[in-house]
């Protein structure tokens, strides 16, 4: 375990790793499907449900395409890192689980304000909720906190926790930097060379905002946002050694939603058909949720 | 006598709900030690961000014993009824009694240990509790408002042994999560539980957390020669955030104060909780805030300062941003297009048709109000764009307030920027009225388009149900119309039911400020449907009734009424005028005189809508009313003498009923 306070962004992340590893958690890879946020993670989504315990941590990029600002706002991103920490079930003392992983990044908890601030989340398009906080560091929200009440329209049971820490937010408070870009994403004394977060992003995010904003072709997007839809009863009608393929298809949901999110941020979906359109995913999610439940319990 | 303290103490309770659970613990507490039988001398709860406490004062150490005598079957009954009432009581047939033929039990039950009841009470008032929102966690069926981390129960200095969910009961709790020492405390009764909460840096009490709040940040203020903006709302919240609250000053962008004073406080209290603090010398916000950190940090709160204010820079910045694209020019036409795309309700449309008919309704409305048509349209027309805005989007409750900003920045007329400012109010009862006419306008033809869509689609408050706000609304047009003395007619906007609905509220108005609601029924039988006369009425008829003429002629109307109305039943009432029979008692002959003099001044009173004065013409009508009671009997034998007679009190009744319906007044 690094025994120094992080220099770097990617100092922060490996010492998030070891200390949630010294826990007892699997640290996973990121899924390689993009994704509006970790928890939707199969890792999350599909491991908080089942009887089966299960504690992982994992660093996801996220993908907000509207959230894209053509690199020019210091705060907002489209495409960001999420750390994840899932608990299941939840230990009693995972609050002072997770005050210690922000003393392992060095916040003195007893010169800052650490806060615990109510906010029950919910991810409608997944049909999930749980209560919880945000944590407010000095006034900003550094990690969202939740007890899984529900995933899938299901009970979730025993109750999964969950950590998710937004990364950048989080260096730029510990490392006092205003600027995302600024962020030192590798050690500034590496002898190799030192780069910020913005000799990695900074491309990346004009590109990705212009794409965004204007290049995607909304019918392409309409018409794969329909195949993959096709998809889900497909795979999910499909068998492998007796079980359906509910991870397939569950990625099948995952690229539908994030399809939606690109139309979206095209302004390609009116108001009134918002709606609709979560309805649909929440759907395909639901159906991978109950099947997922169905092969865990064969399986216990 | 005995003390009990107990103690849950839980993950962070959200803020909002602690003052409802400390009164729930407390009824519930109350509830229960009564149906044991037990009268507490005294009892108080708690409620804090991460505990609920209780505490009961002079509880016995045991119930009473208690003696109870149960009837059972007569001795006669065939021997099932007997065996059932033995199986039912426990009880063998040589313990029962025999009285007056039936058989007795005496069932004695030993008082139980008051340890034992609070055990059960206990458990009862935990799976029995009822948060707005509940939870299960780890393995648990428990419910709770987060997962609960001890139970402290102490009983006369002892622990009250039991188990909720495995949750074993004990006489420890815990402090400050980082001021404290860490480790848990021992407390045996409330004062070691208050003593050791105080020396782990907890304020038990709310009201104490709330003093020291604004103790110390009027110290703050004091101290830099600034002033607290008072905000009880927000007190309430921060209080129910913070077990040790510190305030701490910390200072903003100067450059930021160019922003409206009202997206600043509330950028700073929605988001970050914080009170806005204003300078004394000019009345304006002051570039700092104060907020309420849960610590009292080493270094004096320098790094809690430094963290909050970047952290409002940043959200000052993007409301910056959120102004600055929202004045740019030929925004209003921008946003009325998206309010196409923007469902105001399933069967109502979208919101650009509710504009349409808010700005045809205010067209309409203008000339009864004193302003210009076309204004009067143009600003409705306006009046909701700010809803696409940016700003509204992050702040909702800015609603109507940017608009009368943007509408001025983009250089429209003050009073049309006036009246899309104004056109939500009033929101409550403590809210202004607007009074310029072109915001009356608008701000009547916004509610009552409220009203009469949501009556049309059948979505009227029922109970203590009114998801639309319905009830606010027609309060609303009843207070406008009412302080402005504006003189319409409400049939022109509204059908009968909703006219009823108005009534309803005007009752509601009128009773609070102590008009008897009978006297509301009276005068809107009449068929008016102007407020201003209706109240003006009201009030004379409320005058009118507290004098001794008014209370008798009351009496004298309802004596005829009742007369006319038994009549009636026998047969159709003679038609016609009274005439002045020769030979006809003089009390008849002097009522006839009094009603003739009394008609025509009635009918000018009420034309010149002076209904104090046509009371006092009814007044003169009194003296001969009670004479001809007492010494006429209106059943003559002579059918004429008792045609005119009728005809006399129906004349009466009618000129009565011109200045409100009598019968609908109770006494």
């Amino acid at each position: 375990m690094p025994s120094a306070k992080p220099k770097s962004f990617q100092s922060l992340i490996l010492t998030l790793h070891d200390y949630w590893s010294a826990q007892g958690c699997v640290i996973l890879q990121p899924h390689d499907v993009e994704v509006g946020a970790g928890t939707l993670h199969p890792a999350t989504v599909l491991r908080a449900l089942g009887p089966k315990p299960w504690n992982a941590a994992y660093v996801q990029p996220s993908r907000r395409p509207g959230d894209g600002r053509y690199g020019e706002n210091p705060n907002r991103l489209q495409h960001y890192y999420q750390y994840q920490v899932i608990l299941k079930p939840n230990p009693p003392n995972m609050q002072a689980l997770y005050l210690g992983s922000l003393e392992a990044i060095g916040l003195d908890l007893r010169l800052h304000d650490i806060r615990f601030v109510e906010d029950d989340w919910e991810n409608p398009t997944v049909g999930a909720w749980g209560l919880g906080w945000e944590v407010w560091c000095d006034g900003m929200e550094v990690s969202q906190y939740t007890y899984f009440q529900q995933v899938g329209g299901l009970d979730v049971f025993p109750v999964a926790g969950e950590l998710t820490y937004g990364l950048e937010r989080l260096a730029m408070y510990v490392f006092g930097v205003d600027n995302v870009y600024d962020l030192p994403f590798n050690d500034p004394d590496a002898p190799l060379g030192h780069l910020t977060y913005g000799d990695v992003f900074l491309e990346n995010e004009r590109q990705h905002s212009e794409a965004n904003f204007h290049g995607y072709d909304v019918a392409v997007l309409k018409s794969q946002f329909e195949d993959m839809e096709r998809q889900v009863p497909l795979m999910l009608a499909r068998q492998y050694q007796g079980k359906a393929l509910v991870l397939p298809a569950y990625d099948m949901v995952l690229k539908a939603s994030h399809l939606f999110n690109l139309m979206n941020a095209r302004g390609a979906i009116a108001v009134a058909e918002r709606a609709s359109y979560i309805g649909r995913i929440r759907d395909l999610c639901k159906l991978c949720a109950s099947e997922w439940v169905a092969q865990q319990e064969d399986a216990a | 006598m005995p003390q009990l303290l107990l103690e849950i103490f839980s993950e962070e309770i959200p803020a909002r709900m602690q003052a409802g659970a400390a009164r729930d613990l407390e009824r519930m507490a109350r509830e229960r030690l009564a149906e044991a039988g037990f009268l507490p001398e005294a009892l108080k709860t708690f409620a804090g961000p991460r505990r609920l406490t209780l505490v009961v004062e002079g509880l016995p150490a045991a119930q009473g014993d208690r003696r109870e005598e149960v009837k059972g079957p007569r001795v006669s009954a065939p021997p099932q009824a007997l065996e059932g009432f033995l199986r039912k009581t426990g009880l063998t047939q040589d313990q029962l009694v025999e009285r007056d033929g039936i058989y007795v039990a005496v069932v004695e039950t030993q008082g139980r240990a008051t340890t034992q009841i609070v055990a059960e009470m206990v458990e009862q008032i935990v799976r029995g509790f009822s948060w707005p929102k509940s939870m299960t966690w780890g393995r648990g069926k428990l419910r709770w408002v987060r997962p609960i981390q001890r139970i402290l129960c102490v009983f006369d200095r002892e622990i009250v042994p039991f188990a909720i969910d495995g949750i074993e009961s004990g006489d420890q709790s815990e402090g400050h999560r980082f001021m404290g020492s860490g480790e848990p405390f021992r407390a045996r009764d409330f004062d070691d539980y208050r003593a050791g909460l105080l020396a782990h840096f907890v304020v038990l009490d709310v009201e104490e957390r709330k003093a020291r709040i604004l103790e110390g940040a009027k110290t703050l203020c004091f101290a830099r020669n600034l002033e607290l903006v008072a905000d009880d709302g927000l007190l309430d919240e921060v209080a129910g955030l913070a077990e040790w609250p510190t305030p701490v000053l910390g200072d903003m962008d100067p450059a930021f104060l160019d922003l409206p004073a009202e997206v600043i406080r509330t950028s700073m209290r929605t988001h970050q909780k914080y009170f806005a603090v204003r300078d004394p010398a000019t009345g304006g916000l002051a570039p700092h805030f104060i907020t309420i950190a849960n610590i009292a940090a080493a270094d004096g709160g320098a790094v809690i300062a430094a963290g909050n204010a970047k952290v409002l820079s940043a959200r000052l910045s993007d409301a910056r941003f959120f102004w600055d694209e929202d004045n740019l020019s030929g925004n209003f036409d921008g946003w009325l297009e998206k309010l196409n795309g923007v469902t105001f309700h399933a069967k109502l449309g979208t919101m650009a048709q509710r504009v349409a008919r808010i700005a045809a309704l205010a067209r309409e409305i203008a000339p009864l109000v004193g302003a210009d048509r076309d204004q009067a349209e143009k600003a409705a027309r306006l009046a909701k764009a700010d809803l696409a805005s940016q700003m509204v989007g992050e702040f909702p409750e800015l609603q109507g307030l940017m608009g009368g900003y943007y509408a001025r920045a983009a250089g429209l007329d003050d009073a049309v920027a006036d009246a899309i400012r104004d056109h939500y109010k009033p929101q409550g009862p403590g809210d202004a009225v607007p009074t310029a006419p072109l915001s009356v306008a608008v701000a009547l033809a916004d509610k009552l388009d409220t009203l009469v869509g949501f009556f049309a689609i059948d979505e009227k408050p029922t109970g203590s149900r009114d998801p639309y706000a319905l009830r606010r609304a027609a309060l609303g047009v009843i207070r406008i119309v009412l302080e402005n003395g504006l003189r319409l007619s409400l049939a022109q906007f509204a059908d009968a039911e909703l006219i009823a609905f108005f009534a309803d509220r005007l009752k509601v108005t009128l009773k609070d400020q102590g008009k008897r609601h009978d006297l509301v029924d009276a005068v809107f039988a009449l068929g008016d449907d102007d407020l201003v006369r209706i109240v003006a009425r009201v009030e004379a008829l409320d005058g009118f009734l507290k004098t001794e003429d008014g209370a008798n002629l009351l009496a004298g109307y309802k004596r005829a009424a009742n007369i006319l109305k038994a009549e009636e039943k026998k047969g159709a009432l003679p038609t016609g005028a009274p005439t002045d029979l020769t030979g006809a008692p003089a009390e008849e002959t002097a009522l006839l005189a009094a009603l003739r003099a009394v008609e025509p001044r009635l009918a000018a009173a009420l034309a010149a809508e002076d209904f104090t004065g046509a009371m006092r013409e009814l007044a003169a009508l009194r003296g001969p009313v009670d004479a001809f009671f007492e010494k006429v009997l209106v059943n003559a034998d002579v059918a004429a003498e008792r045609d005119n007679r009728l005809r006399l009190l129906a004349a009466v009744r009618d000129a009565m009923g011109q200045v409100a319906d009598f019968a609908l007044v109770a006494g």
